[in-house]
C-alpha cells in the first residue's frame, strides 16, 4: 500500500462557516508529512474526517485503504493520535492514562514506554489535574510513540512544550523517520519544526489545498533571492519578466525571481559585470507567507 | 487585605442566587417545625407524652442532641437539632468554593496579579460566609419569633445555627491551605464536620461524659439552651474558635506559595493495573466516586427518614393538614405507608437526579475533549457510551437497593422491593438524557430541566390537585406507590419501554453524529 492517507476534494461545513473547501491531502506511506496551516486553516478539521470523529460532506477519504467513518475502530487499532489540546482525566495518573489508550489501541511496547518516560523527563505517576499543559501533551505524546501502530496522526504536538522538549520530540521523529516502517501526520505552524522533520509538506490555507510536495518540489515554486555586486549600474532589470522586489543601492542590486526567470535574469547580470553574488532559495517561511499575506480573510472554523 | 471588599462584591456576585437560597429554604424549615408542633402537640400534656418518649431514646438523642423539657420552643429546638450540621456543611463549602476551588482552576492567579492583598482572598470568603451565616441565624429568630414563642430562645436557636456556620467557614479555610485539590479540602472538612457530630452524639448519649459534646460545636448549637435558660456565652466560645482558625489559615496561607499545599498532591501509580483495560474500567473509575457519595447520603436520608417513619405515624393521626400533604405526596391506606411511599417518590427522584448526572458524564467528557482520544483509539461511540449508561441503569438500582435497605432497617420491614420500584421513571429520565446527548449535545443540561419539571409535578402539583392529564407528564406518576399501593405490571413495562426507545435512539443519533460537538 503506497498511500497511508489520501483525501479528494473533502468539503465540511459548521451551519454558515466552511471549514473545509475542497481540501486534498496524500500522505505516502512511510513518511514524515508535513500539515502546515495557521489557525482555522482546517487542521483539526481534516484530522478528525479522517479519524472518522467527525463525517465529510462531500469528497472521499481513506485511511490506512479503509474507509474511515465506516471502518473507525477497526483502523484506529493500527493508529495513535494525539489532539492539540490534550485534557487528562483528573483522577487518572499520566501512567495509567499510557497504559489505558495504548492497551485501548491494542498494544504497547512497554521498554519504549519506559525509554519514552525517561527522554522527555515525565513523571508518569502525579494525577491528571496537577500536570501542567507540557506535560499533558507529553503523556499524550508517550502513550502514542510506544503503542504499536502504523501511522501516528499528531495535531500540533509541541504546543506547550519547552525548547528542550522540543528537541526530544525532534530526536523521536527524526528516528521513527530512520525506521521508515511508521507514517506520521504532522499539524503544525512551526515552521522549522516542519522544515526539520518532514518528507513532504501539505499547506491549506481556508480548508483547501494550496501546496504540496517534497520541500525541494515547493522551493522550485518559490522566488530565489539574489544579492549581487556588479561593475555598472545594469538598465531594464526591474523590465525583466519574472523579477520582483528589485532595490538598488549604486551598482549593488538585490532583487528576488522567478525560478522559471533565473537563466535570463543571470544572462543580464553577466552583461552588467558580475563582481560578486550570492543566492538564496525560498525558505518554508516565504513560501507559507506567500500564501496568506495577501487575499481574502481566513474564517473557518478549526 | 487591600482589595477584599471587591472580591467580597465578586463572592456575593457569583453567590447572588445560591446563597439567599439556601438561607431561605433553611429558615422555613424551622418555621414549619414550629406550626406542625403546635398542631400535633396542643397541650400539655401530649408534649410531655412527647417528651417522655424521646428524651430517653438514645436513637433520637444521638440524631438531634438533648431534649431539655417540653415546651413549644424546647421540642422545637430538639427538631432542629440536626440543621447545624447542614449549616456547617454549607459554611465549609462556601469557603473551599471560593478559596481552594479558585486557585485550582487558576483563577486566583487572575486576580492575585491584580491589586489585591495576600489574603484578600481568603478574608472575602470568610467574611461572606460569616455575614450569610449571621443574617441566616437572626432570620431564623425572626420568623421563630413571629409565631409566638419567646423571643430570646427563638434568637439562641437562629444564632446557635450562625456559630456553627461560623466555626465551619473557619474549618473550611483551614482545610482549603492544606491539599493541592478543592475535592480534598472538602473532604478534611467533612471528615472534621463527622468527628464534630460524633464527639456530640457520644457525648450526649453517655450519661458519665457529657463533657465531651462540648468538644464539638454541634454541641454548643445544643448548648445555647434555646427557651431552657439561654446561655448567650458559648456564641463567645465560637467567635474565639472561628477566629482561631481563620488565624491558623491566614498563618499557613502566608507561609506558602500560590497554588502549593501544606499536603501536597499525592504520587499515584506509574502503571495502570491490569484490568484498566475496556471503556467501562474506565467508566468505573470517573463514576465510583459519584456513586459512592450519593449512595451514602441517600442512605443516611434514609436512615432517618426510616427512623421518622416509624415516629411518624403518632404524629400524622394528629395533625390532619400533614396526613393530607403526604397521602397526596404518594400512595393511600395507612398514614405511615403513606409517609415511606412519598419517601420512596422523593428518593425516585433522588436517583433519577444521579441517573441523569451519570448520563450527562458522556457529554461532560465529551465537552472536556476527553472523548475524543479515546474514541481515536478501537473504543466505537456505542460501547463507550453503554460503559457510562451501565452506570445510569445499574447504578441507580443499586442506589435505590441499598437506599430502601437502609430506610427498612431503621423503619424494622423490607422496604427493597417498594425503593426498586421506583427504577422504571428513573430510568426514563436516563433514557431521556442519553436521547439529549446523541440529537442536541449543546443541550444535554436540559435533562436536569425535565427532572425539574417532574419533581415540582410530583411534590407542588400533587398537593394542588392538578389535573392528571398534567400530572401524567412525569413518569414517577405512574408507577405503584409501595408501601400499601398495589403493583401492577403494564406501566413497569412501558416506562421500561420508553426508556430503551429513547436511549437506543439516543445511541444512533451518536454513532451518526460529529464528535465532539463544541
Amino acid at each position: 500500500m503506497a498511500e497511508a492517507i489520501t483525501a479528494d476534494g473533502l468539503t465540511k461545513a459548521f451551519g454558515s462557516a466552511k471549514a473545509l473547501d475542497g481540501l486534498d491531502l496524500t500522505v505516502h506511506t512511510g513518511e514524515v508529512h508535513g500539515f502546515l496551516g495557521p489557525n482555522g486553516a482546517g487542521k483539526t478539521t481534516t484530522i478528525r474526517v479522517l479519524l472518522g470523529l467527525m463525517r465529510a460532506d462531500g469528497g472521499r477519504a481513506t485511511l490506512l485503504g479503509g474507509n474511515p467513518w465506516t471502518d473507525a475502530t477497526e483502523l484506529h487499532k493500527r493508529l495513535a493520535y494525539v489532539p492539540g489540546d490534550v485534557t487528562l482525566w483528573p483522577n487518572l495518573t499520566g501512567g495509567e492514562v499510557i497504559d489505558l489508550l495504548g492497551r485501548l489501541r491494542g498494544g504497547l511496547d512497554t521498554a519504549r514506554r519506559a525509554e519514552l518516560v525517561e527522554r522527555f523527563d515525565l513523571d508518569p505517576r502525579k494525577k491528571g489535574r496537577t500536570y501542567s499543559k507540557g506535560n499533558r501533551q507529553k503523556v499524550a505524546l508517550v502513550a502514542a510513540l510506544a503503542s504499536d501502530v502504523e501511522l501516528l496522526v499528531l495535531d500540533e504536538p509541541t504546543s506547550g512544550l519547552d525548547p528542550l522538549m522540543e528537541e526530544v520530540f525532534r530526536q523521536v521523529i527524526e528516528e521513527e523517520r530512520e525506521r521508515g516502517d511508521r507514517t506520521v501526520l504532522l499539524s503544525s505552524h512551526i515552521l522549522s519544526e516542519v522544515e526539520a522533520l518532514c518528507d513532504r509538506v501539505t499547506i491549506i490555507r481556508s480548508g483547501r489545498t494550496v501546496e504540496s510536495g517534497t520541500l525541494d518540489e515547493l522551493r522550485h515554486l518559490g522566488r530565489i533571492t539574489i544579492d549581487a555586486s556588479l561593475a555598472r549600474v545594469p538598465d531594464g532589470l526591474s523590465a525583466l519578466p519574472g523579477v520582483h522586489d528589485l532595490s538598488t543601492y549604486g551598482s549593488h542590486v538585490h532583487l528576488s525571481v522567478d525560478q522559471s526567470s533565473l537563466d535570463d535574469l543571470m544572462r543580464h547580470l553577466a552583461e552588467a559585470g558580475l563582481k560578486s553574488l550570492v543566492s538564496r532559495p525560498p525558505t518554508l517561511e516565504e513560501l507559507f507567507l506567500r500564501h496568506y499575506r495577501h487575499d481574502e480573510p481566513v474564517g473557518a472554523a478549526r | 487585605m487591600t482589595g477584599t471588599w471587591s472580591l467580597l462584591r465578586l463572592v456575593l456576585r457569583r453567590d447572588r442566587l445560591l446563597m439567599p437560597l439556601w438561607i431561605v429554604c433553611l429558615a422555613i424549615a424551622p418555621m414549619g417545625y414550629l406550626s406542625s408542633i403546635k398542631a400535633a402537640y396542643p397541650d400539655a400534656a401530649s408534649r410531655q407524652h412527647f417528651y417522655d418518649l424521646n428524651a430517653s431514646s438514645a436513637t433520637f438523642v444521638v440524631r438531634n442532641g438533648p431534649l431539655y423539657g417540653s415546651s413549644v420552643g424546647e421540642l422545637l429546638a430538639w427538631q432542629c437539632g440536626f440543621v447545624p450540621v447542614v449549616v456547617g456543611l454549607i459554611a465549609l463549602l462556601t469557603v473551599v468554593r471560593h478559596t481552594r476551588t479558585e486557585e485550582e482552576a487558576g483563577r486566583r492567579e487572575l486576580t492575585g496579579a491584580t491589586v489585591v492583598g495576600r489574603h484578600a482572598g481568603l478574608a472575602a470568603a470568610v467574611i461572606a460566609t460569616c455575614v450569610a451565616c449571621l443574617g441566616y441565624g437572626l432570620l431564623v429568630g425572626l420568623g421563630v419569633a413571629a409565631q409566638g414563642v419567646p423571643a430570646a430562645g427563638a434568637f439562641a436557636l437562629g444564632l446557635g445555627f450562625s456559630l456553627m456556620g461560623w466555626v465551619f467557614a473557619g474549618v473550611g479555610a483551614v482545610a482549603a491551605q492544606l491539599t493541592w485539590g478543592a475535592s480534598g479540602a472538602r473532604g478534611i472538612g467533612i471528615g472534621v464536620l463527622v468527628l464534630a457530630f460524633l464527639l456530640r452524639a457520644a457525648g450526649d448519649s453517655s450519661g458519665s461524659a457529657g463533657w465531651v459534646a462540648w468538644l464539638s460545636p454541634i454541641g454548643w448549637a445544643h448548648r445555647m439552651r434555646p427557651f431552657a435558660g439561654e446561655q448567650w456565652w458559648v456564641l463567645f466560645l465560637a467567635v474565639v474558635a472561628s477566629g482561631l482558625l481563620v488565624v491558623l489559615a491566614v498563618a499557613l496561607s502566608a507561609r506558602r506559595d500560590l497554588g502549593a499545599a501544606l499536603f501536597p498532591a499525592r504520587l499515584g501509580r506509574a502503571t495502570a493495573k491490569a484490568s484498566l483495560r475496556s471503556p467501562l474500567a474506565l467508566a468505573w473509575r470517573l463514576q465510583r466516586g459519584t456513586l459512592l457519595v450519593w449512595t451514602v447520603c441517600l442512605a443516611l436520608v434514609g436512615l432517618l427518614m426510616g427512623g421518622v417513619g416509624k415516629n411518624v405515624a403518632e404524629t400524622i393521626r394528629d395533625n390532619k393538614a400533614v396526613a393530607d400533604v403526604f397521602s397526596r405526596l404518594g400512595g393511600g391506606g395507612a398514614v405511615t405507608d403513606a409517609f415511606l411511599a412519598g419517601t420512596m417518590t422523593l428518593f425516585g427522584l433522588a436517583a433519577a437526579g444521579y441517573a441523569v448526572q451519570a448520563t450527562l458524564k458522556l457529554r461532560a467528557e465529551e465537552a472536556a475533549g476527553r472523548a475524543e482520544p479515546l474514541l481515536a483509539t478501537a473504543v466505537g461511540r456505542v460501547g463507550w457510551a453503554l460503559a457510562h449508561l451501565t452506570f445510569a441503569l445499574l447504578g441507580s438500582a443499586f442506589l435505590l437497593a441499598v437506599t430502601g435497605l437502609a430506610t427498612g432497617a431503621a423503619y424494622g420491614t423490607s422496604l427493597v422491593p417498594a425503593a426498586l420500584a421506583q427504577l422504571p421513571a428513573v430510568w426514563v429520565l436516563a433514557g431521556l438524557a442519553a436521547l439529549l446527548v446523541g440529537f442536541l449535545p449543546r443541550f444535554a443540561a436540559a435533562a436536569w430541566g425535565l427532572l425539574g419539571a417532574f419533581l415540582l409535578l410530583s411534590l407542588v402539583g400533587t398537593a394542588l390537585q392538578w389535573n392528571d392529564v398534567v400530572l401524567g407528564i412525569s413518569p414517577f406518576a405512574h408507577l405503584a406507590r409501595l408501601p400499601g399501593g398495589t403493583f401492577s405490571v403494564a406501566p413497569v413495562i412501558w416506562l421500561v419501554a420508553i426508556a430503551l426507545v429513547a436511549g437506543a435512539g439516543g445511541l444512533a443519533a451518536l454513532r451518526r453524529r460529529d464528535m465532539p460537538v463544541g
